[in-house]
């Protein structure tokens, strides 16, 4: 029974490790056929020099670093005020966090048109900079429930009441003892969804196209409506930086036990891609 | 809060009668650390209110709306026509089969990395992967599908050449209802194998040693004992990778166009153009939907609960 059980994980293992890597090695292996007649990286030169790429890239860049931006400036002060004074609202404020994992991203972005069209009493699409604007909020509201549950844990694993009591003490007004004591404590829990956020909002598609930003994904859409072996080497690129960001979480959450079991939680993403778990290595 | 501060402002007139004024000042400070303490959630309330209920919300009332903004059903009646409604419907068997088989082989892949008995690297090994891999959606993973089963994908070629199976003379096509399912399949798999693997390792080796020793098979031991215990951890995580796929929008849109009807690409569609001629429809399409994934995520909430309490 012992040997039969090791041979059944194994072909588990097995068949799982083929499903997995025979589409990357395909991608791979297309991605270096731009040359008719040897491998090349050709693909990867076109993609890397065309601007358009750059000018996406550049923007979805900027859009996840200003969403990493608000969403921690929203998220950190209101879990901790949670946690330190309104204990009774933690349930109202989790369930919050939770809805966008609920409600998919294509219906938020609709109702975003309907309520902030350009007649509307805050038009936020009718112009370029208003727009921008709504996709950060969009992106900072699907990326809520990874943010919110990173910090909290983060939260968790520290004595916040004894920290926020010892900096009173010790003459700290509120917004020292936020970024002087808080932030730093639970440094790592904000860089676990800090990293999540990214791989949420870089190469994002819906939001950014019916909001019709020239984000990165729909630029990945429109090259791979039109071209033959780019999407590839942008498929590969995307991997890796996938890659990347999962593995900076690991390295953050190494570095303190706090995200993990939340990042692990958060996985639960109904969102369509990036439902993300990253932290949950090692239990 | 009122009644402490009545205390407060009772007493010093009570012990210094002639000093008027110090009702303002006990009173004061208490009351706007009160305001305070709850304005310090307003901005987050406030964001919610404006990005996520409001927008929603709207969509909701649109719902119940004729195009004159009076009170109808007709939009819900309309949702049953034939293109919604077998929109809805291939929808619904994408979702569904990819979170089964997510579910089956996510929960024979942990179980083989958990009780397999496998070199101690396979575990973190897969755990990473499908870290990644769970993130690895959207438009990129349509593109490594087609340069894997499309027409000239590597696996389509190869078993052309080798095998001498011609994919698509089979009927198969990636671009089809199979096609999508095994592309979902691929961040399916690796969310099942990261939320049930928790699940697996509550499942202790005392357990299965108390069955052997009283006589029980493998069978006996699956049946009365494992199941039992972790069905409302993979039933739950099921209905979550129902909701997951049902959402997405990306993998689909890149993979097919719009040659593959299921809603959210008809939703998608609609927005762009008013494909179904009547606004409230629409909305109606979009209230369908979280209603779909709403009923599967709190499905899995529950069961994640039971699963939760069953454990202690």
């Amino acid at each position: 029974m012992k040997s039969q059980s090791r041979v059944g994980a194994w072909t588990a293992m097995v068949v799982g490790s083929l499903y997995f890597l025979i589409p990357l090695a395909a991608t791979f292996e297309f991605s270096l056929r731009m040359r008719r007649d040897s491998y090349s990286f050709d693909a990867y030169r076109v993609v890397l020099g065309d601007p358009r790429f750059q000018a996406s890239f550049g923007y979805s860049m900027l859009m996840a670093v200003l969403t990493i931006v608000v969403g921690v400036l929203l998220v950190v002060p209101t879990a901790y005020w949670v946690r330190l004074r309104l204990p009774k609202l933690r349930p109202v404020v989790e369930f919050i966090t939770l809805l966008p994992l609920v409600i998919p991203a294509i219906v938020i972005v609709f109702g975003y048109l309907r309520i902030y069209n350009s007649s509307s009493i805050l038009p936020l699409t009718g112009n370029e900079r208003a727009t921008d604007l709504l996709l950060v909020f969009g992106y900072v509201t699907l990326s809520l429930p990874y943010m919110y549950r990173s910090v909290d844990a983060g939260l968790a694993s520290v004595d916040v009441r004894s920290l926020t009591e010892a900096a009173e003490c010790l003459g700290a007004n509120w917004p020292t003892i936020l970024f002087k004591v808080i932030f730093p404590n639970i440094r790592s829990g904000i860089l676990s969804g800090a990293f999540l956020t990214f791989a949420v909002v870089i190469g994002e598609f819906t939001l950014a196209s019916l909001l019709d930003r020239p984000a990165f994904g729909p630029y990945l859409q429109l090259i791979g409506a039109n071209r033959a072996y780019e999407p590839s080497a942008l498929a590969i690129i995307a991997f890796v930086i996938t890659w990347a960001s999962m593995g900076l979480i690991q390295v953050f959450g190494s570095a303190r036990g706090s995200a993990r079991g939340s990042a692990r939680d958060a996985a639960s993403g109904p969102t369509g891609g990036p439902a993300s778990a990253a932290a949950g290595s090692k239990p | 809060m009122t009644a402490s501060s009545d205390i407060g402002s009772a007493e010093p007139q009570l012990l210094v009668p002639p000093v008027p004024t110090p009702t303002p000042q006990v009173r004061g400070p208490q009351e706007s650390s009160q305001f305070l303490t709850w304005l310090g959630v307003a901005p987050f309330f406030l964001f919610a209110l404006l990005f996520l209920i409001l927008p929603t919300g709207f969509l909701m009332v649109g719902a119940f709306q004729d195009s004159h903004g009076h009170f109808t059903l007709a939009n819900f009646r309309d949702l049953f026509q034939p293109g919604v409604l077998e929109a809805y419907w291939i929808s619904f068997k994408v979702s569904a089969a990819s979170a089964i088989g997510g579910a089956v082989i996510g929960s024979l892949l942990a179980w083989a990395a958990v009780q397999g008995r496998l070199p101690g690297w396979i575990r973190p090994t897969l755990m990473t992967f499908s870290g990644v891999a769970s993130n690895f959606a959207g438009v990129p993973l349509a593109f490594a599908f087609i340069c894997t089963l499309g027409r000239v994908g590597l696996v389509t070629v190869l078993l052309k050449k080798y095998v001498g199976l011609n994919l698509y003379s089979t009927g198969f096509s990636i671009l089809s209802f199979t096609g999508l399912t095994v592309t979902y399949l691929y961040f399916q798999i690796p969310l099942m194998v990261l939320i049930v693997t928790p699940a697996l390792d509550g499942l202790k080796r005392e357990w299965r040693e108390a069955c052997d020793c009283l006589g029980g098979t493998s069978l006996q031991y699956w049946r009365y004992v494992a199941l039992p215990v972790l069905w409302p951890s993979v039933l739950g995580a099921t209905l979550l990778l129902f909701a997951n796929s049902f959402g997405a929008v990306a993998t689909a849109y890149a993979l097919t166009g719009s040659s593959l009807n299921i809603v959210t690409i008809l939703l998608y569609a609609q927005i762009r153009g008013d494909v179904l001629h009547n606004q409230n429809l629409g909305y109606a399409l979009a209230l369908g939907m979280i209603l779909v994934t709403g009923l599967s995520n709190g499905g899995y909430i529950w069961l994640r609960a039971r699963a939760e309490r069953g454990r202690r």
